[in-house]
């Protein structure tokens, strides 16, 4: 039962916060801004030896590499001579709950046991919420799972029926709920009422459970290719795919590979929008949570985010609905893999992206998830048009989130757009300034901090700052 | 006369968490004009029918209240109809390949009679 108003739970957050995730996050803080962040994740105890040990007891990770021979065909059809890069795919969709998630959900669920906590709970509407309900039934704990599931007029959004479906199927409770932010308020309601695990998707456990697929890339990539990926491709959301599989990377030696955030443009939809709700034809990967996300991590469901995609993105790109849709017909039809689409945004992009590179080179999509009944493509155009958007064959620059899906006609047509990142780097600076607590000053820890938070230098940092200063002075 | 069902029977419980003027300030004016709504499925603890408030023991072991909104819910998300935008994808894109000629690989001859 929800018991307390909203104001006295959103109050009573600090609190709760500490109580479901076992972290002292003020311990960690080193400056108005500045915190720990490689503490923070250290201090998990889990290295990536006994990340593996823990996620191999319940079958998660050793996923297979394969290399899409056909698709990279395609690609060299249309590339110039001596370009396209060998494509391969990370295939995540092996994973006990179909998705990469179980990764992230394996530690959580670990730690909650080691903890002694009787259960978890987690704020998800997509495959997270099936991974910890996998991992939770394996540990004998009680799982919760609270999802943003349907609008006003009760449509429930197809991709997350399928994951009410399996949080079920896996013997979880499910809390659905209609369009809003405030599921907040129903997340903390229940966590206080329960006294469970806060199995969020962005702790410091959360993270670290990624880092073997970044590092399982780089060995298997160079044992069938005999060379580190060039480049690794990850559909982003909310980050921890990003941060976790780049870590994992660079602890596997992988220093040089470039590291490439896909989403999937849904500009123009809001994110908050009853209305807008299910006209978005994707749940995740896309720029909804992305830009948000990496603009300002820490908007998160604990004190600080563990995932801070801004610190290991090389390239931040989008694709357009249609291309993902395509790419992933492709996929089934071409390569005999049918995945789901939403991790096949990182596919489309590489399918754009291998073309710039030589022949020699190996780029690798770092994940794929399990598709079915609502996650397909079919279930969602076929919503998509009963809302009266429109489906047709054309050029996918014409596409318009929650108007029109435009579905190639020439694989030719799949290309990214580039998000600028040094605007994103001036955003999160934006944000950082923002949220400073009312007439706290930047310490020189805090510029030191904020430099590694952008990837940039403090001449950077401190000259932006100003910039903003300035701006709103 | 509504059915009346019996007591540890599945259903799914409805409930309003927040009414229109009760939602945060920061969201968009459509979401803002309707409530915040809670669905959650769990055993019945008392028998009851259809429309009325009753109280449900979740799989998780909490007790929820609301209105009984559906005996046994069923799962009704699919796939629909197979979408013609996406149906001739892979014979385009197989036609790409065999154009491409021998340095295609995997493309079998079997194939090859495909438009």
């Amino acid at each position: 039962m929800i018991e307390g108003s909203y104001a006295t739970i959103i109050a009573e957050r600090p609190e709760i916060m500490r109580a479901s995730v076992g972290i002292d996050y003020e311990k960690y803080m080193t400056g108005v801004s500045a915190f720990d962040y490689e503490r923070l994740l250290a201090d998990t105890g889990y290295d990536i030896d006994t990340t593996r040990a823990v996620q191999s007891a319940t079958a998660v990770g050793n996923t297979p590499l394969v290399e899409l021979h056909n698709i990279t065909a395609l690609v060299r059809s249309i590339a110039q001579p001596g370009k396209g890069a060998r494509i391969f795919v990370k295939d995540e969709a092996a994973n006990p709950s179909g998705s990469f998630k179980d990764r992230r959900a394996s530690l959580s669920v670990h730690a909650a046991t080691k903890r002694g906590y009787a259960g978890v709970v987690a704020a998800t509407s997509g495959n997270y919420g099936a991974a910890v309900a996998s991992q939770a039934a394996k540990a004998g704990l009680r799982c919760i799972v609270v999802q943003e599931a349907f609008d006003s007029y009760g449509i429930a959004q197809p991709e997350i029926e399928e994951k009410t479906r399996a949080c079920e199927a896996y013997g979880a409770e499910v809390i659905r709920l209609s369009v809003g932010p405030e599921l907040f308020y129903v997340f903390l309601s229940v966590l206080k009422e329960t006294g469970y695990f806060n199995a969020s998707l962005y702790t410091p456990y959360s993270i670290v459970g990624i880092e073997t697929l970044g590092h399982e890339i780089a060995l298997q990539a160079q044992q069938q290719t005999g060379r580190l990926p060039d480049v690794v491709i990850a559909t982003h959301a909310g980050g921890g795919n990003v941060t976790g599989t780049a870590r994992g990377l660079r602890k596997a030696g992988a220093t040089d590979t470039t590291v490439i955030a896909a989403s999937v443009d849904l500009s123009g939809l809001h994110m908050a929008s009853d209305h807008d709700f299910n006209r978005k034809s994707f749940t995740t990967g896309h720029t909804g949570f992305s830009m948000p996300f990496t603009t300002w991590p820490d908007r998160a469901d604990v004190p600080r985010n563990a995932a801070r995609p801004l610190r290991y993105m090389d390239r931040f790109v989008t694709v357009t609905q249609g291309e993902v849709f395509y790419i992933t017909q492709v996929l089934a039809e071409l390569e005999g893999l049918e995945r789901g689409s939403a991790g096949n945004t990182s596919l489309a992009a590489a399918f754009a992206i291998a073309q710039e590179l030589d022949d020699n080179r190996v780029v690798v999509v770092q994940e794929t998830e399990y598709t079915g009944a609502g996650k397909h493509p079919i279930a969602q155009l076929n919503l998509a048009k009963l809302l009266g958007i429109e489906v047709w064959r054309g050029d996918p620059r014409d596409n318009k989130p929650g108007q029109r899906i435009v579905i190639p006609e020439h694989p030719s047509q799949i290309a990214v757009v580039d998000i600028d990142l040094d605007r994103v780097r001036r955003l999160y600076l934006r944000h950082a300034i923002e949220s400073l607590p009312g007439g706290a000053a930047l310490k020189d820890i805090d510029i030191e901090f904020l430099a590694a938070e952008t990837r940039t230098s403090r001449g950077y940092v401190q000259e932006s700052i100003d910039e903003l200063r300035g701006k709103t002075g | 006369m509504a059915e009346r069902i019996a007591g540890g029977t599945w259903v799914e419980i409805h409930r309003v968490v927040l009414h229109p003027g009760e939602r945060a300030p920061q969201i968009p004016d459509d979401t803002k004009a309707v409530p915040l709504e809670m669905r959650v499925k769990g055993f019945l603890v008392e028998p009851t029918t259809l429309g009325e408030e009753a109280t449900i023991i979740t799989p998780a072991g909490r007790r929820v209240c609301g209105t009984v909104i559906e005996k046994n819910p069923a799962y009704t998300h699919g796939f629909g109809a197979p979408v013609p935008e996406l149906s001739g994808i892979g014979q385009e894109v197989r036609a790409i390949l065999r154009k491409r000629g021998p340095k295609a690989p995997l493309l079998t001859k079997e194939r090859s009679g495909e438009v």
